[in-house]
């Protein structure tokens, strides 16, 4: 257990570091810098701007810089020349710089301010796929080759081969426009959460739904199942105790991967409903050339990614005592 | 399809159903994969001939800007209208494409059966002109994943040990990247030399191509490399072993062919994945640009109009069954394909 989440540590730094390298050179290959584009910029307020942001320093000690954990500033500590007043910055002190496009903010400002909604979004989406997926899968699997099953198959294939896109304008096409339920877009109350989620949620509650669907068809026909039914339990009972705990193993594993994606796809569900989370701010510093805003959510959702896919093996290896930790 | 020259002889002298013709003929029963198999068909060959057809431009303007309501095709089939000058840039292909349905149609073209978008423009050609981005999307991505990734999992899988290990640490490495955010990152940084690229006649699709073929090859790697180290140790390759085939021999001549199966299958369930891409990047405003256009472009005007024109149904509807129907049609055949190839269902 240690030795694994030491070595998932080694490999997250290693990853880790391999992002921020990447996105830091991809970042300052940009010719003329973050400004050029704005050619309205007096000589003087231009130079003054790439001081404040250091991009007069030599690349390494900008890229010193940004990985951090020592600030290389004014404020740096007092063995490297600074006052001392602030001696941690960069990435590895959790300080991921200032924005070039929302001049008074951080990019942690930003963050912090946009990531809840963003979050609040994806356990709305995540809490769908998982309940439509296995709620589905589960009558699928109790009526196989029924015509249930062939009707939840084919929508589940359908909501795989979709793009959240168009779920999206379909739903607000039928649920906001046709019958006006629920909001066109926006944020603010817990209706307007319920399109953007299900739509972000629906092609995961259909993969959702697939597997769940597999892992009960296989374990319905094991042995103990049959015993449990042969007893008397009620048929109730023998799936919530001991068909679903097992034929759902495989949902758990792909709740990692799920989240990833559906991370990625609020990217463009918070375009489409106009919700200020951290996906649209990634698209507009993206489209703006706001980079160290775009460096900032790539890293941030790294880590979350990486801490996500951890604890989903750690809690797999709980519940299946037959996988161990040493191979994963 | 080759299944390495030691099984072809065996087949030859045995002469047998090979595995191949096995596979095609269990697909042929499948009825859905077939329908999937044809409907794709069809569609490519629409998307590849969309010059020669009596289509409408598919950036002509209507000057009312405003959307016109699909006419079908048993109330109006042609009309006049159509100007060569209405087009972006083309290659010579299609430039020559295009002459010739200026021979067979004269200025003739369909009437607008889809209706027509917020702007005025033809949605029936705007879908048959942006899948064909859609297609070449999938082919270059797939071929790309294809050559990167079937290479790296047989060299893994065929060396095994501490190489294995290394190799396949880096791909689970890889994987928990987000790339998708990389990747706008890259597309973001490429878009400030489009200049020069331009001038080397490189277009920001191409190298968003490369792009998602490089980020495409992961589960390919993995899928072959499991399947390598399978077979490494089977018959007919201690045979090859024997007679002195090289290892680059073994591999690529004998292991490779034999996971093809595999990989063909994981291909069509890769390239929905690459479509859906090139769509969700076009339409962050990050992958084809206007006046040119992909289905990710349709999909973006269209939400952006319905929030406004509520009415003008056909905007959602159009784009939103082709791309919907191309994608489950690749659905299906991808898992028609992978029950017809497994040899545990072989029966």
């Amino acid at each position: 257990m240690r030795r694994f989440l030491l070595r998932r540590l080694a490999w997250f730094a290693l990853t880790l570091w391999a992002v921020v390298t990447v996105s830091f050179v991809l970042m300052r290959s940009v010719r003329g810098g973050p400004f050029s584009a704005e050619r309205s910029l007096p000589m003087e307020v231009e130079a003054s701007l790439r001081a404040r942001y250091h991009l007069d320093w030599p690349l390494w000690k900008q890229y010193l810089a940004y990985l951090g954990p020592l600030e290389l500033g004014p404020r740096a500590p007092t063995f490297l020349g600074g006052d001392g007043s602030d001696p941690f910055g960069g990435v590895l002190a959790g300080d991921l710089g200032p924005s070039y496009k929302y001049r008074d903010f951080t990019v942690n400002d930003v963050l912090a301010q946009s990531l809840p909604i963003s979050l609040a979004l994806g356990s709305v989406s995540l809490f769908f796929a998982v309940g439509l997926g296995v709620a589905s899968g589960i009558v699928s699997a109790l009526r196989r080759g029924g015509f249930l099953d062939f009707a939840l198959r084919l929508l589940a294939t359908l909501g795989i081969a979709l793009p959240n896109f168009v779920v999206a304008s379909l739903a607000i096409l039928l649920f906001a426009i046709t019958f006006p339920v629920f909001p066109v877009a926006g944020w603010g109350s817990l209706r307007h959460l319920v399109l953007p989620g299900l739509a972000l949620g629906a092609p995961f509650a259909a993969y959702v739904s697939r597997l769940t669907r597999t892992g009960l068809v296989e374990v319905l026909s094991q042995d103990y199942v049959r015993t449990a039914v042969a007893k008397g339990l009620p048929p109730w009972l023998v799936l919530w105790r001991h068909a679903l705990p097992a034929g759902c193993l495989p949902v758990l594993t792909y709740l990692g991967p799920a989240t990833a994606g559906i991370l990625t796809g609020s990217l463009v569900i918070e375009r489409i409903f106009a919700i200020p989370g951290t996906g649209s701010h990634f698209v507009n510093s993206a489209l703006n050339r706001d980079y160290t805003l775009c460096m900032g959510v790539t890293i941030l959702y790294t880590v979350l990614v990486y801490a996500l896919n951890t604890l989903v093996d750690l809690v797999s290896t709980w519940l299946d005592p037959r996988l161990s930790l040493e191979e994963a | 399809m080759g299944f390495g020259i030691l099984m072809d002889r065996a087949d030859d002298a045995w002469r047998g159903t090979s595995p191949g013709r096995e596979a095609w003929r269990r697909l042929r029963r499948d009825r859905f994969a077939m329908a999937s198999l044809v409907f794709l068909a069809l569609f490519a060959l629409l998307a590849l001939c969309a010059p020669l057809l009596p289509l409408p431009s598919p950036m002509a303007l209507d000057l009312a800007l405003e959307p016109r309501a699909p006419t079908p095709p048993w109330e109006s089939f042609l009309e006049r209208g159509f100007q060569r000058e209405q087009f972006w840039s083309l290659g010579a292909l299609d430039r020559g494409l295009l002459a010739l349905r200026e021979r067979l149609f004269g200025d003739r073209q369909t009437a607008h059966w889809f209706g027509t978008d917020a702007k005025g423009r033809d949605l029936l050609a705007r879908i048959v002109w942006g899948s064909r981005i859609s297609f070449e999307a999938a082919l270059a991505a797939g071929l790309v994943s294809l050559f990167v990734g079937v290479t790296y999992g047989a060299i893994a899988g065929y060396a095994g040990g501490r190489i294995d290990n290394a190799m396949m640490r880096l791909v689970d490495a890889l994987y928990s990247i987000p790339f998708i955010f990389l990747v706008i990152f890259l597309v973001t940084v490429v878009n400030e030399y489009r200049g020069e690229l331009g001038r080397l006649g490189i277009e920001r699709l191409h190298v968003f191509f490369v792009v998602i073929g490089l980020v495409w090859w992961l589960t390919m790697a993995r899928i072959v490399r499991a399947q390598v180290r399978a077979l490494k140790e089977a018959d007919f390759v201690q045979a090859a072993r024997v007679s002195g085939a090289s290892h680059a021999r073994i591999l690529f001549a004998h292991l490779v062919p034999n996971v093809f199966p595999m990989v063909i299958v994981y291909l069509t369930l890769t390239i929905p994945s690459v479509m859906l891409f090139e769509a969700f990047l076009s339409f962050l405003g990050l992958g084809v640009e206007p006046p040119q256009v992909s289905w990710g472009l349709i999909a973006l005007d269209s939400s952006e109009a319905i929030g406004v024109l509520h009415t003008s149904w056909w905007l959602v509807f159009f784009p939103s069954a082709s791309i919907g129907a191309t994608l489950f049609a690749l659905n299906v055949l991808g898992d028609g394909l992978r029950d017809a190839l497994d040899p545990r269902r072989r029966g």
